[in-house]
Order: C-alpha cells, then sequence, then structure tokens
C-alpha cells in the first residue's frame, strides 16, 4: 500500500512539473468547451434574402415586410427575375430567395391558395432545412394575421434547395472531409518531418553543409505536396464515384486551388516545425491547434454565420474556411474563378506569409 | 613562413542563460594539426565544436575558422567543413549507400569524387551497403558517420565525441584511421572524454567545466605534473586507498587500474617512512615505484589546481 | 567460496535462433566486486537482465541472493538493488523526493525513512540541495545518490550497469571509493563498464564475448594467463574484431 501511495504522489508530482501536461489537463478541456459551446449553433441568426416578387401587390408587400421585420431575415436583392437567383447563390451573397408568382394575392383571393417558391442554398443542407423552417413559420403567421381560423387559404411554401435538392448531407460533408484530409496530410506531416531531424541530430550537419534554408523547406515540402495532390484527386474520384458528389463548375479550376489550399497547409506545417524543437510538440500543436479549430470554426459542419462575432472573426483565419467556401461554390454551385477571386487571395496572402515567416525563423544555427 | 591557423579562438564564452558552457576559450590550431579536446561532459566540448562549426554564436570574444570568421563568413566555413556531431547522426532508415550518396549530393559532390579519400574506411562498410544505417553496430555506424563527413573532401573535420558508445577495438582502429587522414592534410579536431586516447593526438586541451585547464602535446601536459609520482600496490585496494590518505603528507591518492598513484606533499617522498605507515596499517606486502605521470594524472592535478576535486559543481 | 550471492549454472537465452547467453557458469560471493565485461551485444546486457529477475532463462539455472531466478524473481527484486547509467533516478523530483518515492518502493516504513533519508543527504553533502529539481545537479551528485537510494532497502547485492559514464576522472574515483566502502560492508557488487582501469579496481572479472564467457578470474591472473601487461589488452586480444557485424 506505501508503495502505492508513493507511486501515485510520484504520478502527480511529474504532471505538476511538466507544464505542457498541465496546459493540456486543464486549459484543453475549458477551450473546448468554450469552443464547442459558441460554435455548435442550429439556429440561424441571419438569411441573407432576395425577393423576387412578380407580382408586387398588397399580399407580396406585406409577406416581404413582415419578412424583414423579423429580425432574422435581411433583404440583399431585389431580383428582377429568377434566372438571376442561380449566380446570386452562387457568389454568396445570397443564401435564400423568395419567389412570388404573378398576380399572387388576386389568385390568392380567387382559388383560395396560391405558390410561393423558396429557394435556398442546398450546399449547406442543414442550414436550408433551418431557413426554410423560419420562412414558412413567418408566412404562417402572416395568414393567421389576415383570415379567420379554419378559413385560411393555404399559402403553401415550396421548398427548393438549390444545388442539392435532395438535402443529402453528403454534399456539405465532401468539401470538408477534403480540406480536413489535407490540412492532415501537409501540416501534421510536414512538420513532424523536420522536427523528427531536430531531434535524431541530423539537422545538425544539413545546417553546417551547403544547403540554404530555402532548400531544406522546399526539399521537405516537395514530396508532400505530390502526395496530398495524389489525396485530393482519390477523394474526388470517390466522392464522385461512391457518393454521387458532383463537380459542377471547371474540374481544373478546383484542381488548382486544391494545389493552392495544400500549399498553405504547407507553409503552415513548415511554420510550426520553426517554432517547436520536438516532434510531440509539434503534433499537439498540429493536432490541437490545427485540427479542432478547422472542424469547428470552418464551416465544416457548424455555419460560421451564426457564431458569435469574435469567433466569426477569428474564423477567416483558418485557411479551411476559405477554401471551403472555393470547393463548395465550384463543386455544388458551378461558380467559376470571377466569383472566387478573392477567396483565393487570401490564400495565396497567407501562403506567401507564412513561407516568408518560416524562411525567417528557420535558423541557419541551432539557437 | 608560418602556415595560418586553421583554427582560432579567442576570448570566446558562451551561456545558455543562467548555465555557463564556457568561461573564456582560447586557442590556436595550425593546419593539419590532429587536436584533441579531453574533458568529461558538461565540460563545454560541445559547445565549443558548434562554435567552431558556426552552429551557435559565442557571447563574448571570436572564432576564426580556416582564415574566415565564424559569424559573418560562415557559409565559407560550411563549405570547407567534415561535421560528425555526437550520436551519429544518420538517418537510420536509410541505407548505408543512401546515407553516403545523399551527403555528397548535399555537398555538391559524388561519392567518386573523393573515394579515394574514404576508401580504406569505406571497403569496411562495402559488404553492408545496402543495410539499413539503424542497423549497424556502433562501430559501423561511426565509421559511417566519418565517410559521410569526408565525402565531399573538407579542410577541418570537427568530430565530437567519436568514440563514445563504441568497442574499445572499434576504438582503436578509428584513431589509425584518423592519422591516416592527418596524412592526407586534413585539420581533425576530436572531442573525447577517453583520456588514454588523448595520448593518440598531437597537441590537447584539458577542458573542465568551460574553462581550459591546459594545452598542450601529450609529453608537455604532462611536464605540467611537477611533483614526484609514485605507483603503490598491495593485495588490499581499498585498504590501501584509505591508509595512503591518511597518511600526513599526502598530496593525492588515486586508484589507477591496479595500482594507487601518490604524490607526496614534499618534494621528495620518504619512501622507507611511507612504507613502514602501510606495514603498520596491515599492508605488508605494499610495494612502490617511482613512475612517469600520464595524462590522467596531469588532467587530475589540474583539476586541483582548479579547486575542483573537494568542490564538485559549486556552480550547479 | 563460502556462499555464492550469485550462482548460475549453464545459463542460456535464445531470442529465436539467435543465442545471445550461451550456458554461462560462475558464482560470486559475499562482499566481492565482480567486473561484468564484454563488447557491445556480447551478452552482458541480457545476462543482467535474467540476474536481475526481469527476463527469464532459455535453460540453465542462476540463484541471485538465494532466490531462484526463474521462480522466485519477485524475491530477487526486492533484494537486490540496481542502478544503470541510462537511467536512475528521476530527473524533475528533488533528491529528497527520490528518496521518499524509491524508499516508498521499496517498503521501508516512514520513521526509517525519513531516518535514512537525513543520513544519506548528510553523507552525500546534499542537505542544501535537497529541494532542488535534480535536473540542476551535477552528474556526478545525480550517480552518487543514485547509487545510495539503490541500497535504500540494505540488499546483499547491488548491480550497476555503467554507473560512471561520462564523468571527470576525480569524480569516477570517487564513486569508486563508495563502491569500495560498499563491499567492505559486505554488500555484492555486481558492475558493468567500459572502462578497462576500473576492471582493475575489481575483485575479480569476466569479459563475454558472443554470449560466452571467455574469461573469469582475478584481474593479475588473467593478464599472467593470457600474458598481457594490461586488461585493455586483454580485452582486445579476447574481443577480437568480427567483420561480421
Amino acid at each position: 500500500m506505501k508503495s502505492f501511495r508513493g507511486f501515485v504522489l510520484k504520478e502527480f508530482l511529474h504532471i505538476f512539473r511538466d507544464r505542457r501536461t498541465a496546459a493540456i489537463l486543464f486549459g484543453m478541456p475549458m477551450l473546448q468547451l468554450l469552443l464547442f459551446g459558441y460554435a455548435i449553433r442550429n439556429e440561424i441568426s441571419e438569411v441573407k434574402l432576395g425577393i423576387c416578387d412578380l407580382s408586387h401587390d398588397q399580399a407580396t408587400r406585406a409577406i416581404t415586410s413582415k419578412l424583414l421585420s423579423s429580425g432574422t431575415f435581411s433583404a440583399k436583392r431585389n431580383l428582377r427575375s429568377p434566372e438571376e437567383i442561380g449566380p446570386a447563390f452562387a457568389s454568396g451573397e445570397m443564401n435564400e430567395a423568395v419567389v412570388f408568382e404573378p398576380g399572387f394575392a388576386a389568385r390568392l383571393q380567387r382559388d383560395g391558395f396560391c405558390d410561393l417558391q423558396v429557394i435556398t442554398d442546398g450546399s449547406d443542407p442543414n442550414v436550408s432545412r433551418i431557413i426554410t423552417g423560419y420562412t414558412a413559420s413567418v408566412i404562417q403567421d402572416y395568414l393567421g394575421e389576415q383570415y379567420a381560423p379554419f378559413s385560411a387559404p393555404g399559402v403553401v411554401p415550396v421548398p427548393v434547395m438549390l444545388f442539392n435538392p435532395a438535402l443529402r448531407s453528403v454534399y456539405l460533408f465532401v468539401p470538408g472531409l477534403m480540406a480536413l484530409i489535407l490540412m492532415l496530410v501537409s501540416a501534421l506531416m510536414t512538420s513532424i518531418s523536420i522536427t523528427r531531424e531536430k531531434e535524431i541530430g541530423t539537422m545538425e550537419v544539413l545546417l553546417v553543409s551547403s544547403l540554404r534554408p530555402t532548400e531544406i523547406i522546399l526539399g521537405k515540402v516537395a514530396p508532400y505536396m505530390l502526395l496530398a495532390f495524389i489525396n485530393v484527386l482519390t477523394v474526388l474520384a470517390l466522392a464522385f464515384m461512391v457518393f454521387g458528389v458532383p463537380c459542377r463548375g471547371s474540374l481544373p479550376l478546383l484542381i488548382l486551388e486544391s494545389l493552392l489550399f495544400i500549399l498553405t497547409a504547407l507553409s503552415l506545417g513548415i511554420f510550426i516545425s520553426t517554432i517547436t524543437a520536438s516532434q510531440q510538440a509539434a503534433m499537439m500543436i498540429s493536432l490541437g491547434g490545427l485540427l479542432l479549430p478547422t472542424i469547428l470554426l470552418s464551416g465544416f459542419i457548424f455555419p460560421v454565420a451564426s457564431m458569435p462575432l469574435p469567433l466569426q472573426v477569428f474564423s477567416n483565419i483558418i485557411p479551411a474556411k476559405w477554401y471551403l467556401i472555393i470547393v463548395r461554390a465550384i463543386m455544388l454551385k458551378g461558380a467559376d474563378f470571377s466569383y472566387l477571386w478573392q477567396e483565393t487571395l487570401v490564400l495565396v496572402l497567407m501562403t506567401v506569409l507564412l513561407m516568408a515567416a518560416s524562411i525567417r525563423k528557420f535558423s541557419e544555427r541551432l539557437q | 613562413m608560418i602556415a595560418p591557423s586553421a583554427v582560432r579562438i579567442a576570448e570566446v564564452g558562451k551561456s545558455f542563460g543562467a548555465v555557463k558552457a564556457l568561461g573564456r576559450v582560447d586557442l590556436d590550431i595550425p593546419q593539419g594539426e590532429l587536436f584533441g579536446c579531453i574533458g568529461a561532459d558538461g565540460a563545454g566540448k560541445t559547445t565549443l565544436f558548434r562554435i567552431i562549426c558556426t552552429l551557435l554564436l559565442p557571447d563574448r570574444g571570436r572564432a576564426e575558422v580556416l582564415g574566415f570568421d565564424s559569424v559573418s563568413d560562415f557559409r565559407e566555413i560550411r563549405r570547407r567543413l567534415g561535421y560528425m556531431p555526437g550520436r551519429f547522426s544518420l538517418y537510420q532508415d536509410l541505407s548505408v549507400e543512401e546515407n553516403l550518396r545523399f551527403f555528397a549530393a548535399v555537398f555538391g559532390t559524388t561519392v567518386g569524387e573523393n573515394y579515394d579519400l574514404i576508401k580504406d574506411i569505406y571497403s569496411q562498410l562495402e559488404p553492408f551497403r545496402e543495410r539499413r544505417a539503424g542497423k549497424l553496430s556502433g562501430g559501423m555506424k561511426q565509421k559511417l558517420a566519418l565517410c559521410c563527413a569526408l565525402v565531399h573532401r573538407p579542410e577541418l573535420l570537427v568530430l565530437d565525441e567519436p568514440t563514445t558508445g563504441v568497442d574499445a577495438v572499434s576504438r582503436r582502429e578509428f584513431w589509425q584511421m584518423l592519422k591516416r587522414l592527418k596524412a592526407e592534410g586534413i585539420t581533425i579536431l576530436v572531442s573525447t572524454p577517453y583520456m588514454d586516447e588523448a595520448v593518440l593526438c598531437d597537441r590537447i586541451a584539458f577542458l573542465q567545466k568551460g574553462s581550459v585547464l591546459g594545452v598542450d602535446t601529450p609529453c608537455g601536459i604532462t611536464g605540467l605534473f611537477t611533483r614526484p609520482l609514485y605507483a603503490v600496490r598491495a593485495r588490499q585496494k581499498y585498504r590501501l586507498i584509505t591508509a595512503l590518505r591518511r597518511y600526513p603528507h599526502a598530496a593525492s591518492a588515486y586508484a589507477f587500474g591496479g595500482s594507487v598513484h601518490y604524490s607526496d606533499k614534499r618534494p621528495a617522498a620518504d619512501l622507507r617512512d611511507l612504507l613502514a605507515w602501510l606495514d603498520a596499517s596491515g599492508l605488508e606486502d605494499a610495494g612502490i615505484t617511482q613512475i612517469e605521470p600520464g595524462i590522467e594524472d596531469a588532467f587530475m592535478a589540474l583539476m586541483e589546481l582548479q579547486g575542483e576535486t573537494g568542490t564538485e559543481g559549486a556552480d550547479g | 567460496m563460502a556462499e555464492a550471492v550469485i550462482h548460475t549454472e549453464n545459463l542460456t537465452r535464445k531470442f529465436g535462433a539467435f543465442t545471445a547467453v550461451d550456458a554461462i557458469s560462475f558464482s560470486i560471493g559475499r562482499g566481492e566486486i565482480f567486473g561484468f565485461l564484454g563488447a557491445n551485444g556480447a551478452g552482458k546486457t541480457t545476462a543482467m537482465k535474467m540476474l536481475t529477475g526481469l527476463l527469464r532463462p532459455t535453460s540453465g539455472s542462476a540463484s541471485v541472493a538465494g532466490f531462484d531466478v526463474r521462480s522466485e524473481p519477485e524475491k530477487i527484486k526486492q533484494n537486490i538493488g540496481y542502478m544503470s547509467q541510462r537511467f536512475s533516478l528521476y530527473e524533475d523530483l528533488s533528491p529528497k523526493e527520490n528518496i521518499r518515492f524509491w524508499g516508498g518502493i521499496y517498503g521501508l516504513d516512514r520513521k526509517t525513512l525519513r531516518e535514512k533519508s537525513a543520513r544519506l543527504l548528510e553523507a552525500l553533502d546534499l542537505q542544501e540541495a535537497a529541494d532542488t529539481r535534480l535536473s540542476s545537479l551535477p552528474l556526478g551528485w545525480k550517480q552518487k545518490l543514485a547509487f545510495s537510494v539503490a541500497q535504500l532497502h540494505e540488499p546483499k547485492i547491488v548491480f550497476l550497469d555503467e554507473p560512471t559514464g561520462g564523468v571527470d576522472p576525480v569524480t569516477r574515483r570517487r564513486f569508486w571509493d563508495m563502491i569500495y566502502e560498499t563491499a567492505d560492508n559486505g554488500i555484492t557488487v555486481f558492475v558493468t563498464t567500459h572502462y578497462m582501469d576500473e576492471a582493475e579496481y575489481c575483485d575479480r572479472i569476466s569479459i563475454m564475448v558472443d554470449g560466452r564467457m571467455a574469461a573469469i578470474g582475478t584481474p593479475d591472473a588473467l593478464k599472467d594467463e593470457f600474458g598481457v601487461s594490461s586488461i585493455d589488452d586483454l580485452f582486445i586480444r579476447l574481443v577480437r574484431p568480427t567483420p561480421i557485424e
């Protein structure tokens, strides 16, 4: 019993004396709870609404103003015709469109029912469902106010999930998985690769050779670039063949953007390796510091728009967030480069910054 | 004309936070010399070597290697340098051949170009050239690491404890290889904790806790031991050591293999008196002969002079 | 030998087709300092693991402190002390904490432990450093502390695995002073080392080559027998350079 007690005491001492372990044991759970708590939302705080009013009558105006005054919907565009809807979604400026058929109020009076099209961006099925639900409830409210119960005509919103009519969640996940896999392979693997050389001591010999830091870094990056690229092709092929996820946009563009993202992730991995000395530390930073935020804050599963503002701002520095926008736009919405140049530019800037910082931080000496 | 120095260290000091790795080091190593740094762990050998190899910046002083300043012209030095850090530093999962080819490529040369330099050593490795470096014995790893350091024909070879963890036979062979390399005109800087290897160098420096206790040829450095030295033998070694230390005129008494090396406080010991003392202590079979001091005797005497023997690690 | 503290007969250990230890037989008596030498890979570590109850022999027999290595390994572990170069004490604990921990493991009661701790710290002149982390103490101090901690439970035998690696020559000899004192108190010391001059400090030595015991005896007797003047030469004579790795 005495030896057991002594042993337990020793373990406590080890834990408290190793600051890294203590940080993980106490810091991580709190951090995760806060992140999860704030990030996981099933409400939508803001819906970007486009109105296509082909009727312009009292009923449509009343419904429109009711939608807009509910606080959840904000008017982004007045659409002149339904054809404008697709591109507007592709550019990401709207995620819902409401189309009133011509002669809306008249038909409602005469027939007792009419059609209201509710079109949402199906590339995120969760959001779609929620938005449709909101819209339907607002419309029901309106009807309830205007007409006595049981005599109410039906205004049945016909929801259309654009890009993803069947609301298949795999459309949501595949782009996210691509980002995750590429991030994992690129960042984790490169960060371990460099710190491993530091640990076994070969880095000393490499430094003393005539190799420049740039050569060493690029030499580390190149094979992983190739491997990650093969990964992209494999994932895309599987997504298409097994899950039926389409690529409605340009495939070459998708591949190029993926290569860019790989480069960003690789630079991130290199940067991590320049600030850590051990493989263990590199792994922990990669896993805890990269993968977890990527899953939670990139819009992979939980919509960024519904997170509190600080987290939304923070999510902007997560490369995967930008990549997801790009991939979903290309694969599901058929967007072309003109819609995506801003997001692409962000990734390019991130890559350049990280690479430059890495080359600077990569010391030519051991100190 | 005096040949320029291969390595010139002037007033170099280096600390890592609160730990003083090197206090103040001055060294001048001419070209073509086989120079040994002798000292225990923590003496500062690795730190000094890393400064010479331009991997660390000295806090104070200046290091000039092959005529170039180690801080401003480090790239010139690295081109002409062959470095073998401790722990062999090879790629364990690459084969013997792959390791060698890699290091040759990294230096912009090929294995064939300077093959004559490493031929003698590599021929012993040839039968295993496809074996993973991780699966070699200590002695073989050492030889491979040496080949990788030589493959680009460096002017200066810096070897940090190349014989640690290697059996006695391989250690001897290694030093023979170094002597042959010296004949090729390469300046060689070696560190080792083994005193018996010091004898094989042209000159040696004793390092202890970041300071140089002395620099000289192996013969010369034993000359620092000024008192006469005696080897005392008896069958009961422990009793002998304690008896000698209790002797009122004893200056030092240290076990040395089969005998105890004894030095007296007086200019010359009174051997008869000493024998009588030992006899009275129950060591009737004691025998005393005067001997020439060796490297280890000199090292320990120098440690004593620095006040190192009583207070082990006063500064941690 | 009056009472053999360690006794082996044809002790063998195979790993598949490879024979690491090949039928070694020897006896070590009380209070003897026994030097166990051999090149890397000669089987020293495997043999020591069998003697300390960590590895079961494939064949042959051995008894340590009166207990059989095959049937009573736990008893052996309780009756021996062990110290190795690679690990001895916890670096992030203080000397006092290390003593308390290992004392607890060895089953010492609190009062005895307190007394021994105080005595030990005084004897090693560690009182001022008793609460500092081991990692900030010099190597020589750590080694001496490890040696003392290995004897907290007053074992009959102490196994030392290359205990003096990397220290300066003076500290090395001070360590051997401690070994001599220990042996003088009737405790057997079983030590392996790469320093050939330390081999001469031992009462008897053995040299293992390729799993077999190539030589065993007092240093002087062996030097005579093989006609060499130092143990170093003896070692080289026996451990021929092996081209087969």
